[in-house]
């Protein structure tokens, strides 16, 4: 069988047997900047608008309720089960789609809508990253489907960066079978380095932060 | 040097458009690193290098180890791993799988492991539809080519080229405008994603502690192949193994930054496992495939061992003048330039190109730029010294080591050395240095040819050093 196979050929070449131990790996680096709340918020929406992604600052969940709303003008939309977007009220805005949880059905919703809105599980101030895991309240496919992504977050959701991810979240495996970063837009530049926004994946993003 | 080897290197240097498509697009990423690397950007930049030599070196190591955590992690979460030793393997994992669950078509996001193994073709043997979906390699799938770069596929075509294609192919208007073309290509795609039955990616990380599989990209393909079809398989050479997912901390500062300038890819995707209990969407089953494919008798070789470190950033390539100048598809396999020009031999015998560790200046900027350091060009030289003692054990270097006696002998002994000066220079004119070119005698010897097609003995000076110093 291959995998004996494999692993025989391995542990020959390195000179090992089977179940032996390891030496000690080398320590785990991770450095958390401190960095007070006002000053991450303001690093995350710039590092976004750098990407070409849009953002806005909402005191109250009313405002970012308004924002979204304007951005929605008509336009059809799916929503993720993300309590946040209930309590902000952003399900009841018209037009919007929540509360799917059979695959098929947001399946066909999200390759029809225009766009698609949810919270984000953390934010990354400083490469303006949305962190998004999968579960009964965020599916995978309302931040990809869809051609715009409107992303509400909590100020208390937005992280100084990567290493304080995987310093709150070790073992992100354990919550969840999918943890995606998005940084911007979907692009290319397949075609003579020319960049173009939204390939496959939505090519307009919107990140409100509330609070 | 190869015939083919040579004719294709010729050809690209004679194609004055593609020296500058390469040329502006290798500058281009040159740039966008070397920001995104500066001590204004990232402080901490050479600190992550060491600690990524570091991660990787110790993984490598214990690599048994780490391969069966990762595999006792991915079962835990309802996932399998296949482990497979070459290409048939993977080929028949697939197919045997397809037709298990009557799949016809599959979307596959891009892969330099796939290309390795020629996938798509041995699928499509057996009547499958399998779809690359990057924007890169599905014009290249179109065109019937193989990457011209690790990041960047489609550097060499211009957007007439894909124009042309389009038309062709998918019986399109000819649009030269990429934001146009691209909008077609996602047309297509989109419908392929959501009727494909399996997703096939590679992996960037596999993450031991985790049993996650760890994908970047920017295009967001990657995350439809994963998300829309039934069943997810990703594959990956065994190298590709990290211990924790804390380390991505470190390598995923490193990967973006080196290969387009990025301080993250647009998406980062860490998957591990079919989808849960309450989950939503996203597949109904996941594989890995753990490819051996030559990697091992690589490990086996302590010295040049670290060439597993590698994380496919492409930076070498970009860095590299002679990538630079003879372009990606001059190299006899699917890893290109430096890199390519290690690993090539090693996963597929030194005899497939002799002359690929020959290929390089030694200028050393390929490990400068490296994220985890591995030192090429030592690299480089303990496999010429590899090419030579095999010539030395078939004979074929006989001339070659007859010549080298001879001008020790020569150079051992001062008497004869002068004369042999002397004779050469009373055969040498003065002149413009090409002399020996003229010669047809020698110009019809391949090897002397081959020499000469590049170089020249200079004239010869009125007086030799020898001469003025006896007369200082």
């Amino acid at each position: 069988m291959s995998r004996e196979a494999i692993l025989n050929q391995v542990r020959t070449a390195l000179g090992r047997s089977a179940g032996e131990g390891i030496a000690e790996p080398p320590a785990v680096r991770l450095r958390v900047a401190d960095v007070d709340s006002e000053t991450r918020t303001a690093s995350m929406l710039r590092a976004v608008e750098a990407l070409a992604g849009k953002t806005a600052r909402a005191a109250t969940c009313e405002d970012a309720r308004a924002y979204v709303a304007a951005v929605l003008d008509g336009k059809t939309a799916v929503a993720s089960n993300a309590p946040f977007l209930r309590e902000c009220g952003i399900v009841d805005l018209a037009g919007v789609q929540p509360g799917f949880t059979d695959a098929a059905a947001l399946r066909a919703q999200c390759a029809t809508a225009q766009v698609g809105i949810t919270s984000a599980d953390y934010a990354l101030a400083d490469t303006g990253t949305l962190v998004m895991l999968a579960s009964p309240a965020e599916a995978r496919l309302i931040s990809l489907l869809p051609p715009v992504h409107i992303a509400v977050v909590g100020k208390d959701r937005v992280l100084s960066g990567l290493d304080e991810l995987f310093t709150i979240l070790p073992l992100p495996a354990e919550q969840t079978s999918s943890m995606v970063l998005i940084t911007g837009p979907s692009r290319t530049a397949d075609i003579e380095q020319i960049l173009v926004r939204g390939v496959h994946g939505p090519g307009e993003i919107h990140v409100v932060v509330v609070g | 040097m190869s015939v083919a080897f040579d004719e294709k290197v010729h050809s690209t240097l004679a194609d004055a458009n593609l020296q500058l498509a390469i040329y502006r697009a290798t500058g281009r990423l040159i740039d966008h690193r070397k920001q995104a690397v500066a001590a204004t950007a990232l402080p901490d930049y050479q600190e992550l290098r060491t600690q990524a030599n570091a991660i990787k070196r110790h993984t490598i190591e214990h690599l048994d180890h780490y391969l069966e955590q990762f595999e006792g992690n991915v079962t835990a979460h309802g996932g399998k791993v296949i482990w497979c030793q070459d290409a048939t393997e993977v080929a028949d994992f697939v197919l045997g799988l397809a037709k298990a669950r009557g799949a016809q078509l599959i979307v596959k996001s891009k892969s330099m492991t796939t290309e390795e193994i020629d996938l798509n073709e041995r699928l499509e043997h057996h009547k499958l539809e399998s779809v690359e979906t990057d924007l890169g390699e599905y014009i290249l799938q179109l065109a019937h080519q193989r990457p011209y770069h690790i990041v960047a596929p489609a550097l060499h075509l211009t957007r007439y080229d894909v124009g042309d294609l389009f038309a062709r192919t998918l019986g399109v208007a000819n649009e030269t405008v990429p934001e146009k073309q691209t909008l077609i290509a996602r047309a297509v795609l989109r419908q392929k994603f959501l009727a494909a039955d399996i997703g096939i990616t590679g992996a960037n990380f596999l993450v031991a502690d985790s049993g996650a599989v760890t994908i970047v990209e920017n295009e967001g393909n990657a995350r439809l192949t994963t998300s829309a079809p039934k069943i997810h398989i990703a594959v990956a050479g065994i190298e590709k193994v990290i211990p924790r997912a804390q380390d991505l901390a470190v390598f995923l500062k490193l990967l973006g930054r080196s290969a387009t300038g990025q301080a993250l890819t647009v998406y980062t995707s860490f998957l591990s496992g079919p989808r849960r209990a309450g989950e939503i969407d996203g597949p109904e089953e996941f594989y890995v495939v753990l490819l051996d494919n030559g990697r091992t008798r690589l490990l086996a070789d302590r010295g040049k061992r670290e060439s597993l470190y590698c994380i496919r950033c492409g930076a070498c390539l970009n860095h590299c003048p002679v990538y630079r100048k003879i372009g990606g598809h001059s190299f006899p396999w699917v890893y290109s330039g430096p890199i390519g020009a290690i690993i090539t031999p090693q996963f597929l015998g030194i005899q497939r190109e002799p002359s690929l560790p020959f290929a390089s200046s030694l200028c050393g900027a390929c490990a400068e730029v490296c994220p985890v350091k591995i030192d090429i060009p030592k690299v480089l030289l303990d496999l010429r010294a590899e090419v030579k003692q095999a010539e030395q054990r078939s004979g074929t270097n006989r001339l070659e080591r007859l010549a080298f006696k001879l001008w020790a002998w020569v150079m051992c002994h001062p008497r004869i050395y002068e004369m042999a000066a002397m004779a050469a220079a009373g055969v040498a004119p003065a002149g413009d240095g090409k002399w020996l070119r003229r010669a047809p005698a020698l110009m019809n010897l391949p090897p002397v040819r081959a020499w000469l097609s590049q170089r020249d003995l200079p004239p010869a000076p009125a007086k030799s050093f020898r001469d003025l110093w006896r007369k200082r």
